[in-house]
């Protein structure tokens, strides 16, 4: 049986074909853009074309994440919070802490032995903390945000960055290039700022290994080090990390099917 | 010298307080060299050298970035004496930079009674207004008589300056039409500096200082907000520097001393 995810992020649009709740049929992502709806239907044609499938072959389709609403066609939506918990258990089953990154917003997730969420802290009122603020880093420094993730390792003396708003700390930046900072040091302080936030967040709800890293953000080598180095242990980091909350979309859709069937 | 995040101000006053001069420039990434260009500019409009200016004082984000400056006044005394100066029934100030927000209570010699500020996020500071004018791709200097076009303002949901881009964006798909989501836009900074003002108390006057106090459509959503008139005046950008002026002047007149060494330092960051 399969079932679809469709993660409608405020930067990328995900979606996820599993086939029993198991197996990964196919996988896609494109930008989400300004028109959510639209970035759903662009994500969930590519990936039925992608498994040269029409929309009637998915017994059941959810939807999470920014967006989930803007998309008409669901069977279902669920906040991003419970999908990216249990994609993070289908990923890495010992995971009991969640921390996601986004490019708007960030959570922490502390799970019990079962997988479910007992408790959550998130925050997406504000870019700090969040993939945005890199976004604008690199904007100040002028670099691709692709290049982040391998200058950032690079770095010997991580400049601290103090400005809090991703506005502001574009200026800083430019700032701390004026007076002959490295751009990787630059770089290794924006993760590490980051980091603290989201770390905070995590604190308040339990660190607990396994911790395992998902969203867009975990794809940032940069990001992986300055969080494990902020958090003193090891990170779980799934090169479909940023397809989480997509999977567990798709696993609680095929649950409710099997609900649905048995009822 | 008030050296502000986006742009760089000069006052220079005569021995009896009138003003000869003022100059502005971008800051810039080179603060240090912003602020000998500016220096020097109202040097040259006031028809002195350089070296005539017996007493400079620093102001603003950047006030130790002077260095030919004799000593440094924090941009909140400097605002209230400027601001007592030029309206002198003022009681509250508003002051919106290009990165700050601050709300000054005022005692009746221009001295500061109290005052809050956000100077930690951008939101509802000419960061905001920036980021609203890039994304509809107007000048900063258009948007605030294009809110004042608006029939049907938008409400802006967002806080962060960030996600506020993100919201425009939306609102644009969706076919609003660009003065009414200005308008929006002004509405929310006017909501978030009447916010701060209230924790310091308003009493009329309210005197509008710093760069967005030349939006017109920013005077208008503040005035909209506080259901009060607000005192603005082609001086309002230069309030601060005007008011550490002011303060040279007072030194100037006690004796402070004038060392004459740091010229040399002003001449190699610019000054000509």
């Amino acid at each position: 049986m399969l079932t679809a995810g469709l993660d409608i992020g405020a930067g990328m649009t995900k979606a996820v074909l599993m086939e029993d709740a198991r197996a990964v049929t196919a996988e896609t992502a494109v930008r989400s853009g300004a028109n959510l709806g639209t970035a759903g239907a662009a994500a969930m044609d590519a990936l039925l074309a992608a498994a040269g499938l029409r929309r009637e072959d998915v017994a059941y389709l959810a939807t999470t994440g920014y967006g989930r609403y803007q998309y008409p066609s669901r069977d279902i939506q669920i906040t991003e919070v419970t999908c990216s918990g249990y994609g993070a258990r289908f990923l890495f089953p010992g995971t009991r802490c969640v921390i996601d990154i986004g490019a708007q917003s960030s959570r922490a997730m502390h799970l019990d032995e079962r997988g479910r969420v007992r408790k959550f802290k998130m925050n997406d009122r504000c870019a700090a903390g969040a993939g945005r603020f890199l976004e604008r880093v690199s904007r100040g420094l002028e670099i691709e945000v692709t290049e982040i993730g391998r200058l950032s390792l690079e770095a010997t003396d991580p400049t601290v960055i103090s400005s809090i708003c991703a506005v502001i700390a574009e200026s800083e930046v430019i700032n701390h290039v004026t007076e002959g900072r490295r751009v990787e040091d630059i770089l290794a302080g924006a993760h590490l700022s980051i980091a603290d936030r989201v770390v905070a967040l995590a604190r308040q709800v339990g660190v607990e290994d396994e911790v395992t890293l998902t969203g867009g953000l975990a794809a940032d080598a940069g990001m992986v080090r300055a969080l494990e180095t902020r958090l003193g242990r090891k990170v779980n980091v799934s090169p479909d990390a940023v397809y989480a909350g997509a999977y567990g979309a798709a696993l609680l859709g095929h649950r409710r099917l099997l609900k649905r069937q048995a009822a | 010298m008030d050296v502000g995040s986006t742009a760089t101000k000069a006052v220079l006053l005569d021995m009896d307080g009138g003003v000869s001069a003022t100059a502005i420039s971008a800051t810039g990434a080179n603060v240090i060299a912003a602020a000998g260009r500016v220096f020097s500019e109202a040097c040259k409009g006031a028809g002195v050298e350089d070296h005539e200016v017996s007493y400079v004082i620093g102001t603003g984000y950047g006030r130790y970035k002077v260095p030919f400056g004799h000593a440094q006044v924090t941009e909140i005394s400097c605002h209230a004496k400027g601001a007592a100066s030029v309206f002198p029934g003022t009681k509250t100030i508003v002051d919106i930079g290009g990165q700050d927000t601050k709300a000054i209570k005022v005692g009746p010699g221009g001295e500061v009674v109290d005052f809050c500020m956000n100077d930690k996020c951008a939101a509802g500071t000419g960061r905001f207004l920036e980021a609203a004018a890039a994304v509809l791709d107007l000048k900063l200097s258009e948007i605030g008589d294009v809110s004042l076009r608006s029939t049907n303002p938008l409400k802006i949901t967002n806080v962060c300056t960030v996600f506020v881009e993100s919201e425009i964006i939306s609102h644009l798909a969706r076919g609003e039409k660009v003065e009414d989501i200005l308008r929006g836009v002004h509405n929310a900074i006017a909501g978030r500096s009447v916010a701060l003002l209230r924790r310091v108390g308003i009493d009329a006057e309210v005197t509008f200082t710093g760069g967005v106090s030349r939006n017109l459509g920013m005077v208008r959503a503040l005035e909209d907000r506080l259901a009060l008139k607000v005192n603005v005046s082609e001086m309002s950008q230069y309030v601060g520097a005007l008011g550490a002026a002011m303060f040279a002047l007072e030194r100037v007149k006690h004796g402070a001393p004038l060392p004459t060494a740091v010229r040399a330092v002003a001449d190699a960051h610019g000054g000509h």
